[in-house]
Protein backbone atom coordinates (compact mmCIF):
# COMPACT_ATOMS: atom_id res chain seq x y z
CA UNK A 1 0.00 0.00 0.00
CA UNK A 2 1.30 3.10 -0.83
CA UNK A 3 1.22 6.24 1.86
CA UNK A 4 -0.32 9.25 1.55
CA UNK A 5 -0.93 11.78 0.26
CA UNK A 6 -2.22 10.54 -2.18
CA UNK A 7 -1.89 11.45 -6.45
CA UNK A 8 -5.27 14.11 -6.24
CA UNK A 9 -3.88 15.19 -3.72
CA UNK A 10 -0.82 16.13 -4.90
CA UNK A 11 -1.19 17.02 -8.30
CA UNK A 12 -3.37 19.77 -7.24
CA UNK A 13 -1.21 20.89 -4.62
CA UNK A 14 0.58 21.29 -7.42
CA UNK A 15 -1.17 22.86 -9.76
CA UNK A 16 -2.51 25.57 -7.14
CA UNK A 17 1.09 26.60 -6.59
CA UNK A 18 1.02 27.20 -10.44
CA UNK A 19 -2.44 28.72 -10.54
CA UNK A 20 -1.96 31.24 -7.68
CA UNK A 21 2.34 31.89 -7.27
CA UNK A 22 3.62 31.56 -11.13
CA UNK A 23 0.78 32.54 -13.03
CA UNK A 24 1.16 36.06 -12.19
CA UNK A 25 5.09 35.89 -12.96
CA UNK A 26 4.98 34.94 -16.06
CA UNK A 27 4.34 36.81 -19.73
CA UNK A 28 3.95 35.96 -23.10
CA UNK A 29 3.80 32.75 -24.69
CA UNK A 30 4.99 31.08 -21.52
CA UNK A 31 2.31 32.17 -20.03
CA UNK A 32 -0.55 30.37 -22.62
CA UNK A 33 2.10 27.15 -22.19
CA UNK A 34 1.40 27.46 -18.15
CA UNK A 35 -2.41 27.68 -18.22
CA UNK A 36 -2.17 24.52 -20.73
CA UNK A 37 0.27 22.98 -18.42
CA UNK A 38 -2.30 23.83 -15.14
CA UNK A 39 -5.44 22.62 -17.84
CA UNK A 40 -3.61 19.06 -17.80
CA UNK A 41 -3.20 18.76 -14.09
CA UNK A 42 -6.64 19.73 -13.72
CA UNK A 43 -7.96 17.26 -16.07
CA UNK A 44 -5.86 14.72 -14.48
CA UNK A 45 -7.30 15.35 -10.92
CA UNK A 46 -10.61 15.33 -12.82
CA UNK A 47 -10.62 12.20 -14.59
CA UNK A 48 -8.58 10.42 -11.28
CA UNK A 49 -12.66 10.98 -9.38
CA UNK A 50 -14.33 10.36 -12.18
CA UNK A 51 -13.48 7.51 -14.48
CA UNK A 52 -13.48 4.55 -12.41
CA UNK A 53 -17.36 4.98 -12.25
CA UNK A 54 -17.68 6.31 -15.29
CA UNK A 55 -16.03 3.42 -16.75
CA UNK A 56 -18.00 0.44 -14.60
CA UNK A 57 -20.94 2.24 -15.91
CA UNK A 58 -19.84 1.94 -19.28
CA UNK A 59 -19.23 -1.28 -19.45
CA UNK A 60 -22.83 -2.16 -18.09
CA UNK A 61 -24.27 -0.75 -20.70
CA UNK A 62 -21.76 -2.02 -23.43
CA UNK A 63 -22.14 -5.60 -21.70
CA UNK A 64 -26.22 -4.80 -22.13
CA UNK A 65 -26.31 -3.48 -26.23
CA UNK A 66 -24.17 -6.37 -27.20
CA UNK A 67 -25.19 -9.02 -24.80
CA UNK A 68 -20.94 -9.33 -24.96
CA UNK A 69 -18.23 -9.50 -22.07
CA UNK A 70 -14.96 -8.54 -22.11
CA UNK A 71 -12.67 -5.27 -21.67
CA UNK A 72 -13.75 -1.90 -21.91
CA UNK A 73 -11.98 -1.96 -25.48
CA UNK A 74 -12.90 -4.85 -26.66
CA UNK A 75 -16.65 -3.96 -26.47
CA UNK A 76 -16.13 -0.61 -27.88
CA UNK A 77 -14.35 -2.41 -30.51
CA UNK A 78 -17.21 -4.74 -30.81
CA UNK A 79 -19.92 -1.98 -30.77
CA UNK A 80 -17.62 0.30 -33.45
CA UNK A 81 -17.89 -2.25 -35.77
CA UNK A 82 -21.25 -2.97 -35.70
CA UNK A 83 -21.89 0.53 -36.25
CA UNK A 84 -19.36 0.37 -39.46
CA UNK A 85 -21.03 -2.58 -40.34
CA UNK A 86 -24.84 -0.92 -40.09
CA UNK A 87 -26.09 -4.02 -37.70
CA UNK A 88 -26.55 -1.29 -34.80
CA UNK A 89 -27.68 2.08 -35.47
CA UNK A 90 -29.79 5.02 -33.53
CA UNK A 91 -33.05 2.96 -34.05
CA UNK A 92 -31.41 0.41 -31.57
CA UNK A 93 -32.84 0.32 -28.07
CA UNK A 94 -30.24 1.52 -25.97
CA UNK A 95 -27.78 3.01 -28.40
CA UNK A 96 -28.22 6.40 -28.48
CA UNK A 97 -28.41 7.03 -24.59
CA UNK A 98 -25.27 4.82 -24.49
CA UNK A 99 -23.51 7.37 -26.66
CA UNK A 100 -24.84 10.10 -24.75
CA UNK A 101 -24.30 9.29 -21.37
CA UNK A 102 -20.48 7.98 -22.60
CA UNK A 103 -19.96 11.17 -24.30
CA UNK A 104 -21.64 13.22 -21.35
CA UNK A 105 -19.06 11.10 -19.18
CA UNK A 106 -16.25 12.19 -21.52
CA UNK A 107 -16.73 15.76 -21.68
CA UNK A 108 -17.15 16.23 -17.90
CA UNK A 109 -12.96 14.81 -17.37
CA UNK A 110 -12.05 16.22 -20.77
CA UNK A 111 -13.69 19.96 -21.04
CA UNK A 112 -16.30 20.42 -18.69
CA UNK A 113 -16.61 24.11 -19.91
CA UNK A 114 -17.50 22.84 -23.22
CA UNK A 115 -20.24 25.33 -24.47
CA UNK A 116 -22.13 21.99 -25.47
CA UNK A 117 -21.27 20.09 -22.54
CA UNK A 118 -23.19 22.67 -20.14
CA UNK A 119 -25.73 22.78 -22.81
CA UNK A 120 -26.43 19.39 -22.60
CA UNK A 121 -26.06 19.15 -18.74
CA UNK A 122 -28.66 22.10 -18.40
CA UNK A 123 -31.04 20.57 -20.98
CA UNK A 124 -31.16 17.00 -18.93
CA UNK B 1 20.45 35.79 -37.99
CA UNK B 2 17.22 35.42 -39.96
CA UNK B 3 17.37 39.39 -40.10
CA UNK B 4 20.78 39.00 -42.02
CA UNK B 5 18.77 37.22 -45.05
CA UNK B 6 15.74 38.81 -44.85
CA UNK B 7 17.92 42.24 -45.00
CA UNK B 8 19.28 40.88 -48.41
CA UNK B 9 16.16 39.45 -49.81
CA UNK B 10 14.26 42.52 -49.47
CA UNK B 11 16.90 45.01 -50.94
CA UNK B 12 16.29 42.62 -54.18
CA UNK B 13 12.70 43.71 -54.86
CA UNK B 14 11.99 47.07 -52.92
CA UNK B 15 13.87 49.88 -54.42
CA UNK B 16 15.14 51.94 -51.20
CA UNK B 17 15.02 49.03 -48.60
CA UNK B 18 18.30 49.13 -46.81
CA UNK B 19 17.21 46.44 -44.37
CA UNK B 20 14.83 45.03 -42.12
CA UNK B 21 13.91 45.52 -38.48
CA UNK B 22 12.02 43.78 -35.62
CA UNK B 23 11.81 40.12 -36.77
CA UNK B 24 9.77 37.88 -34.60
CA UNK B 25 8.16 34.30 -35.33
CA UNK B 26 4.79 34.51 -34.56
CA UNK B 27 3.98 30.98 -34.95
CA UNK B 28 6.12 27.82 -36.00
CA UNK B 29 4.92 24.31 -37.06
CA UNK B 30 7.27 21.82 -37.39
CA UNK B 31 7.48 22.65 -41.01
CA UNK B 32 6.25 26.22 -41.74
CA UNK B 33 6.70 29.11 -39.81
CA UNK B 34 5.43 32.57 -39.58
CA UNK B 35 8.06 36.22 -39.29
CA UNK B 36 6.49 39.59 -39.22
CA UNK B 37 9.19 42.14 -39.60
CA UNK B 38 9.82 45.62 -40.65
CA UNK B 39 10.97 46.36 -44.17
CA UNK B 40 13.71 49.85 -43.25
CA UNK B 41 12.38 52.30 -45.78
CA UNK B 42 13.46 55.82 -46.11
CA UNK B 43 10.08 57.01 -47.14
CA UNK B 44 8.41 55.22 -44.23
CA UNK B 45 9.09 51.15 -42.47
CA UNK B 46 6.72 48.59 -44.00
CA UNK B 47 5.53 46.10 -42.48
CA UNK B 48 5.26 42.33 -43.98
CA UNK B 49 4.98 38.79 -43.06
CA UNK B 50 7.52 35.76 -43.90
CA UNK B 51 5.55 32.31 -44.45
CA UNK B 52 8.21 30.27 -45.18
CA UNK B 53 9.49 26.42 -44.33
CA UNK B 54 12.85 27.03 -43.26
CA UNK B 55 15.43 25.17 -45.20
CA UNK B 56 15.89 21.33 -45.02
CA UNK B 57 12.50 20.73 -44.84
CA UNK B 58 11.23 18.83 -47.65
CA UNK B 59 8.16 18.50 -49.16
CA UNK B 60 4.65 19.58 -47.48
CA UNK B 61 2.08 16.85 -46.13
CA UNK B 62 0.17 15.13 -48.58
CA UNK B 63 -2.80 17.50 -48.35
CA UNK B 64 -1.07 20.82 -48.26
CA UNK B 65 -1.41 23.24 -51.57
CA UNK B 66 2.37 24.07 -50.78
CA UNK B 67 3.40 27.64 -50.19
CA UNK B 68 4.37 28.60 -54.01
CA UNK B 69 0.63 27.70 -55.34
CA UNK B 70 -0.75 29.68 -51.37
CA UNK B 71 1.42 32.54 -52.71
CA UNK B 72 -0.59 32.68 -55.96
CA UNK B 73 -3.95 32.10 -54.71
CA UNK B 74 -2.96 35.17 -52.46
CA UNK B 75 -2.48 37.26 -54.93
CA UNK B 76 -5.17 36.14 -56.84
CA UNK B 77 -7.90 36.95 -54.30
CA UNK B 78 -5.58 40.19 -53.79
CA UNK B 79 -6.42 41.19 -57.56
CA UNK B 80 -9.82 40.28 -57.46
CA UNK B 81 -10.24 42.92 -55.14
CA UNK B 82 -10.95 40.24 -52.33
CA UNK B 83 -9.38 41.19 -48.19
CA UNK B 84 -6.26 39.53 -49.31
CA UNK B 85 -2.54 40.74 -48.55
CA UNK B 86 -0.66 41.69 -51.26
CA UNK B 87 2.26 39.31 -52.12
CA UNK B 88 5.86 41.11 -52.54
CA UNK B 89 7.76 38.17 -52.76
CA UNK B 90 8.50 34.69 -53.59
CA UNK B 91 11.54 33.21 -51.88
CA UNK B 92 14.16 32.24 -54.97
CA UNK B 93 16.61 29.60 -53.53
CA UNK B 94 19.94 32.44 -53.64
CA UNK B 95 17.34 34.31 -50.57
CA UNK B 96 18.51 31.13 -48.66
CA UNK B 97 15.63 31.48 -46.53
CA UNK B 98 13.23 28.02 -47.64
CA UNK B 99 10.56 28.14 -49.77
CA UNK B 100 7.80 30.35 -49.11
CA UNK B 101 7.05 34.05 -50.01
CA UNK B 102 6.69 37.51 -48.06
CA UNK B 103 3.66 39.41 -47.62
CA UNK B 104 1.83 42.93 -46.70
CA UNK B 105 1.23 42.47 -43.36
CA UNK B 106 -2.37 43.49 -42.59
CA UNK B 107 -2.98 44.90 -38.97
CA UNK B 108 -6.04 43.25 -36.99
CA UNK B 109 -7.33 40.56 -34.73
CA UNK B 110 -7.19 36.57 -35.47
CA UNK B 111 -8.17 35.43 -31.97
CA UNK B 112 -11.65 34.39 -32.06
CA UNK B 113 -12.34 34.76 -28.48
CA UNK B 114 -11.21 38.92 -28.91
CA UNK B 115 -13.27 39.13 -31.80
CA UNK B 116 -16.51 37.65 -30.24
CA UNK B 117 -16.13 39.57 -27.07
CA UNK B 118 -13.91 42.65 -27.61
CA UNK B 119 -16.17 45.98 -27.53
CA UNK B 120 -13.73 47.33 -30.23
CA UNK B 121 -15.35 44.41 -32.65
CA UNK B 122 -19.07 45.11 -31.48
CA UNK B 123 -19.77 46.98 -34.68
CA UNK B 124 -18.06 44.68 -36.87
CA UNK B 125 -19.66 40.93 -35.47
CA UNK B 126 -23.35 41.64 -37.04
CA UNK B 127 -22.39 41.96 -40.42
CA UNK B 128 -19.55 39.57 -40.71
CA UNK B 129 -21.37 36.37 -41.52
CA UNK B 130 -23.00 38.28 -44.60
CA UNK B 131 -19.63 40.02 -45.32
CA UNK B 132 -17.87 36.55 -45.04
CA UNK B 133 -20.60 34.81 -47.62
CA UNK B 134 -19.54 37.45 -49.96
CA UNK B 135 -15.62 37.03 -49.76
CA UNK B 136 -16.06 33.28 -49.69
CA UNK B 137 -18.39 33.43 -52.93
CA UNK B 138 -15.28 35.93 -54.46
CA UNK B 139 -13.26 33.12 -53.70
CA UNK B 140 -15.10 30.60 -55.56
CA UNK B 141 -15.59 32.15 -58.53
CA UNK B 142 -11.83 33.03 -59.05
CA UNK B 143 -10.83 32.86 -62.84
CA UNK B 144 -10.55 29.22 -62.94
CA UNK B 145 -7.23 29.66 -65.84
CA UNK B 146 -5.20 31.28 -63.39
CA UNK B 147 -5.39 28.83 -60.75
CA UNK B 148 -2.31 26.96 -59.79
CA UNK B 149 -2.64 23.25 -59.66
CA UNK B 150 -3.82 21.52 -56.50
CA UNK B 151 -5.65 18.18 -55.47
CA UNK B 152 -9.67 17.52 -56.15
CA UNK B 153 -11.43 16.60 -53.52
CA UNK B 154 -15.06 15.39 -53.34
CA UNK B 155 -16.86 13.67 -50.42
CA UNK B 156 -16.58 10.75 -51.47
CA UNK B 157 -12.78 10.84 -50.70
CA UNK B 158 -12.84 13.16 -47.88
CA UNK B 159 -15.05 10.25 -46.20
CA UNK B 160 -12.62 7.78 -47.29
CA UNK B 161 -9.19 9.93 -45.84
CA UNK B 162 -11.15 10.50 -42.82
CA UNK B 163 -12.04 6.70 -42.62
CA UNK B 164 -8.56 5.73 -43.37
CA UNK B 165 -6.92 8.09 -40.96
CA UNK B 166 -9.09 7.15 -38.38
CA UNK B 167 -8.64 3.73 -38.34
CA UNK B 168 -5.04 3.86 -38.42
CA UNK B 169 -5.22 5.26 -34.90
CA UNK B 170 -6.24 1.96 -34.03
CA UNK B 171 -8.25 3.30 -30.81
CA UNK B 172 -12.74 2.33 -31.34
CA UNK B 173 -15.10 5.50 -30.94
CA UNK B 174 -18.24 4.70 -31.39
CA UNK B 175 -19.56 8.16 -31.67
CA UNK B 176 -16.88 8.79 -35.23
CA UNK B 177 -17.99 4.91 -36.76
CA UNK B 178 -22.00 6.82 -36.18
CA UNK B 179 -20.72 10.03 -38.24
CA UNK B 180 -18.64 7.65 -41.02
CA UNK B 181 -21.62 6.05 -41.49
CA UNK B 182 -23.63 8.55 -41.39
CA UNK B 183 -21.69 10.67 -43.87
CA UNK B 184 -21.67 7.42 -46.52
CA UNK B 185 -25.23 7.28 -46.15
CA UNK B 186 -25.73 10.72 -47.03
CA UNK B 187 -22.98 11.33 -49.42
CA UNK B 188 -24.61 13.99 -51.93
CA UNK B 189 -22.67 12.14 -54.30
CA UNK B 190 -19.96 14.75 -56.99
CA UNK B 191 -21.05 18.43 -56.87
CA UNK B 192 -22.59 19.89 -60.19
CA UNK B 193 -19.73 22.78 -59.82
CA UNK B 194 -16.39 22.42 -58.68
CA UNK B 195 -14.61 25.30 -57.74
CA UNK B 196 -11.20 26.73 -56.24
CA UNK B 197 -11.96 25.42 -52.25
CA UNK B 198 -10.13 27.96 -49.31
CA UNK B 199 -10.32 24.93 -47.08
CA UNK B 200 -9.62 26.08 -44.19
CA UNK B 201 -11.80 29.21 -43.91
CA UNK B 202 -12.60 30.19 -40.28
CA UNK B 203 -12.00 31.65 -36.81
CA UNK B 204 -8.55 31.72 -36.59
CA UNK B 205 -7.44 32.42 -40.37
CA UNK B 206 -9.47 35.29 -40.69
CA UNK B 207 -7.77 39.31 -39.65
CA UNK B 208 -10.42 41.36 -38.48
CA UNK B 209 -10.50 44.80 -37.69
CA UNK B 210 -13.61 47.16 -36.43
CA UNK B 211 -14.61 47.30 -39.59
CA UNK B 212 -14.75 43.76 -40.67
CA UNK B 213 -12.80 41.20 -42.35
CA UNK B 214 -9.42 42.69 -43.83
CA UNK B 215 -7.54 39.63 -44.63
CA UNK B 216 -8.22 35.92 -45.23
CA UNK B 217 -5.23 33.66 -44.75
CA UNK B 218 -3.48 30.36 -44.94
CA UNK B 219 -4.57 28.48 -48.00
CA UNK B 220 -2.68 25.38 -47.15
CA UNK B 221 -5.95 23.47 -47.45
CA UNK B 222 -6.74 24.81 -50.71
CA UNK B 223 -8.30 22.37 -53.19
CA UNK B 224 -11.01 22.39 -55.98
CA UNK B 225 -14.12 20.72 -54.57
CA UNK B 226 -17.54 21.42 -54.12
CA UNK B 227 -18.07 24.85 -52.96
CA UNK B 228 -20.17 24.11 -50.45
CA UNK B 229 -17.59 22.92 -48.29
CA UNK B 230 -16.53 25.99 -47.23
CA UNK B 231 -19.90 27.39 -46.10
CA UNK B 232 -19.76 24.06 -43.65
CA UNK B 233 -16.60 24.23 -42.53
CA UNK B 234 -16.96 27.77 -40.92
CA UNK B 235 -20.41 26.37 -39.31
CA UNK B 236 -18.55 23.69 -37.38
CA UNK B 237 -18.88 24.54 -33.84
CA UNK B 238 -15.39 24.27 -32.67
CA UNK B 239 -14.78 27.97 -34.15
CA UNK B 240 -17.98 29.37 -32.45
CA UNK B 241 -15.57 29.44 -29.35
CA UNK B 242 -18.41 29.01 -26.56
CA UNK B 243 -21.20 31.13 -28.54
CA UNK B 244 -23.15 27.88 -30.04
CA UNK B 245 -26.25 29.26 -31.03
CA UNK B 246 -24.38 31.76 -33.60
CA UNK B 247 -23.28 29.08 -36.35
CA UNK B 248 -21.58 30.76 -38.36
CA UNK B 249 -17.63 31.51 -36.53
CA UNK B 250 -19.93 31.90 -33.05
CA UNK B 251 -20.38 35.77 -34.29
CA UNK B 252 -23.79 35.20 -37.20
CA UNK B 253 -26.37 33.15 -39.25
CA UNK B 254 -26.44 30.81 -41.64
CA UNK B 255 -29.51 32.76 -43.41
CA UNK B 256 -27.04 36.19 -43.35
CA UNK B 257 -23.95 33.57 -44.49
CA UNK B 258 -25.49 32.41 -47.47
CA UNK B 259 -27.56 35.90 -48.12
CA UNK B 260 -24.09 36.96 -48.52
CA UNK B 261 -22.96 34.19 -50.43
CA UNK B 262 -25.90 35.11 -52.93
CA UNK B 263 -25.78 38.55 -53.20
CA UNK B 264 -22.03 37.78 -54.86
CA UNK B 265 -24.05 35.96 -57.42
CA UNK B 266 -23.71 32.44 -55.83
CA UNK B 267 -26.40 30.02 -54.92
CA UNK B 268 -26.37 27.95 -51.60
CA UNK B 269 -27.51 24.64 -51.13
CA UNK B 270 -28.13 24.40 -47.29
CA UNK B 271 -28.10 20.52 -47.57
CA UNK B 272 -25.12 20.13 -48.97
CA UNK B 273 -23.65 22.90 -46.26
CA UNK B 274 -25.05 21.02 -43.14
CA UNK B 275 -23.62 18.00 -44.71
CA UNK B 276 -19.96 19.48 -45.02
CA UNK B 277 -20.74 20.81 -41.51
CA UNK B 278 -20.86 17.13 -39.98
CA UNK B 279 -17.93 16.37 -42.24
CA UNK B 280 -16.24 18.98 -40.75
CA UNK B 281 -17.07 18.21 -37.38
CA UNK B 282 -15.99 15.09 -37.35
CA UNK B 283 -12.45 16.16 -39.31
CA UNK B 284 -11.64 18.55 -36.33
CA UNK B 285 -11.92 15.30 -33.89
CA UNK B 286 -9.91 13.16 -36.63
CA UNK B 287 -7.54 16.27 -36.34
CA UNK B 288 -7.09 16.24 -33.10
CA UNK B 289 -6.81 12.40 -32.35
CA UNK B 290 -3.78 13.33 -34.80
CA UNK B 291 -2.29 16.14 -32.82
CA UNK B 292 -1.98 12.91 -30.09
CA UNK B 293 -0.76 10.55 -32.64
CA UNK B 294 2.18 13.35 -33.10
CA UNK B 295 2.65 14.14 -29.52
CA UNK B 296 3.65 10.28 -28.87
CA UNK B 297 5.18 9.72 -31.52
CA UNK B 298 7.27 13.01 -31.56
CA UNK B 299 8.80 15.34 -33.04
CA UNK B 300 6.31 17.56 -31.19
CA UNK B 301 6.10 16.72 -27.76
CA UNK B 302 4.38 19.25 -26.41
CA UNK B 303 1.70 19.41 -23.75
CA UNK B 304 -0.67 21.33 -26.29
CA UNK B 305 -0.33 19.16 -28.53
CA UNK B 306 -0.93 16.46 -26.11
CA UNK B 307 -4.33 18.41 -24.66
CA UNK B 308 -5.89 19.03 -28.21
CA UNK B 309 -5.86 15.08 -28.00
CA UNK B 310 -8.66 15.51 -25.05
CA UNK B 311 -10.46 17.62 -26.88
CA UNK B 312 -11.27 15.11 -29.27
CA UNK B 313 -14.41 14.37 -27.25
CA UNK B 314 -15.98 17.83 -28.07
CA UNK B 315 -16.30 16.94 -31.49
CA UNK B 316 -18.12 13.89 -30.29
CA UNK B 317 -20.93 15.55 -28.08
CA UNK B 318 -21.10 18.09 -31.61
CA UNK B 319 -21.84 15.14 -33.79
CA UNK B 320 -24.25 13.67 -31.45
CA UNK B 321 -26.04 17.31 -31.12
CA UNK B 322 -26.15 16.75 -34.70
CA UNK B 323 -27.12 13.43 -35.38
CA UNK B 324 -28.88 12.27 -32.45
CA UNK B 325 -30.53 15.46 -30.89
CA UNK B 326 -31.97 14.96 -27.58
CA UNK B 327 -35.67 16.00 -27.35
Amino acid sequence: MQDEPTPTELIKAVADFLRNEITPAIKGHNAFKLRVGINALDLVTRQLALAEAGDTAEAARLKQLLGADGSLMELNRALSEKIAAGEVDLQTPGLADHLWQTTMDKLAVDQPNYASYKRELGAK
Amino acid sequence: MIETELGRCVAAFCAGATGVTGAAKLSGGASQETWTFDIVHPDGNIGAILRRAPPGYGAAPGRAAGLDAEAVLMQLAHDAGLPSPKVMHVLRPEDGLGRGFIMARVEGETIARKILRDEQFASARPNLARQLGRVIAGIHSLPRAKLPQLRSMSATKEIADLEREYRSFDWPRPVFELALRWLRDHDPGPSSEVTLVHGDFRNGNLIIGPDGVRAVLDWELAHFGDPMEDLGWICVNSWRFGEIDKPVGGFGSREDLFAGYEEAGRKADPDRVMFWEVMGTLRWGVMCCGMMQRFRQGPDHSMERAMIGRRSSETEIDLLRLLAPRA
